[in-house]
């Protein structure tokens, strides 16, 4: 498999498995608004994983959907942090916002890449992205501004930091570290990344989950 | 939390009015803005959308009609054929007025 396979992949899953974490909050959400909010994101964040599989999948004479639920688990390359099921809304909006800021850093290294096809859907999901980072920085805010929302906030970023760092290779982790601490106004730890080079227990459990009606429906199904 | 409630109206396609779509409770402005987004334009319904803090719409809930003056109303009184006539006796027509047909 080429590396550019590889990389798309990694992107696809990264999306895939977040958009499935966040659609967890679909009817649950704090309030109405948000839910509405969040479920939308967690729509798009699927959209790019599909737009993504389908370019990997030309490629490798496959289809979208078996590349998205028939793999095992081990070929998955999702990054730890977004198969972390943490349904409390401190955590969910820390690495909803860790996420976007290291996914804006990697699309915007790839649209300065020399392919332009990928260029290309990273542009387009750039232009979806810019929504759920502002949401995301919305919520950093008033979370830091709150008495009650600051220390929970600080207590997840703190256990989210090492997984976020997973997200990005080495070279763009430092850009990462840069506009987090910016944000924050203060120094990061320097820990460990938690990078893809393993999965979280709960991963299983997920692809258990989101398989479940593929597996059951017969051969040659059509939805 | 506080929360404040702001009042969306929506503009379906070019040249058509903007209308009363609902509302949603946001914190601020800029949350209200992308709960506005997300609810009245993700699904390509909505070619523009206005955003109004309820307390700055006004509002007027009182009429009075102490004379109980009904004949203002034209309820089944057809005055499309009459203002016809009255134009055509004035020389006026609705295709010499600005924007006119």
């Amino acid at each position: 498999m080429t590396s550019r396979i590889d990389l798309i992949l990694t992107l696809a899953d990264d999306e895939l498995i977040l958009g499935w974490r966040n659609s967890e909050w679909t009817g649950i959400a704090p309030f109405l608004e948000e839910d509405v909010a969040f479920s939308s994101i967690a729509q798009n964040e699927i959209g790019h994983a599909r737009a993504l599989y389908e370019l990997a999948a030309r490629e490798l004479g496959t289809d979208a959907d078996a590349l998205a639920f028939d793999r095992p688990l081990d070929e998955y390359r999702s990054a730890p942090l977004v198969e972390l099921r943490r349904l409390e809304w401190a955590r969910t909006i820390a690495r909803h916002w860790l996420y976007e800021t290291a996914d804006a850093i990697r699309l915007e290294a790839l649209q300065a890449a020399d392919d332009p096809e990928l260029a290309g859907i990273a542009a387009k999901m750039g232009r979806e992205e810019v929504y759920h980072r502002i949401h995301a920085e919305m919520w950093i805010d008033r979370l830091l501004a709150s008495q009650e929302g600051r220390p929970r906030l600080d207590e997840a970023l703190a256990e989210l930091w090492p997984y976020a760092l997973g997200v990005l290779d080495e070279d763009l982790r430092p850009e990462l570290v840069r506009r987090v601490e910016a944000k924050l106004e203060r120094v990061m730890p320097a820990v460990e990344p938690i990078g893809r080079d393993q999965h979280e227990a709960e991963l299983a459990e997920l692809l258990e989950e989101m398989t479940m009606v593929r597996r059951s429906a017969p051969a040659g199904a059509q939805w | 939390m506080t929360s404040r409630v702001f009042e969306v109206f929506r503009r379906e396609r070019a040249g058509a009015p903007m209308q009363h779509a609902g509302s949603v409770v946001a914190p601020d402005a800029r949350f209200a803005e992308i709960y506005a987004r997300e609810q009245y334009g993700r699904r390509g319904e909505s070619e523009a959308l206005w955003l109004v803090p309820r307390e700055a719409v006004g509002e007027i809930d009182e009429f009075v009609d102490e004379f109980d003056l009904k004949y203002r109303r034209v309820d089944g009184y057809s005055i499309k054929e009459r203002l016809r006539e009255a134009r055509a006796r004035a020389g006026t027509s609705l295709r010499d007025l600005p924007g006119g047909r």
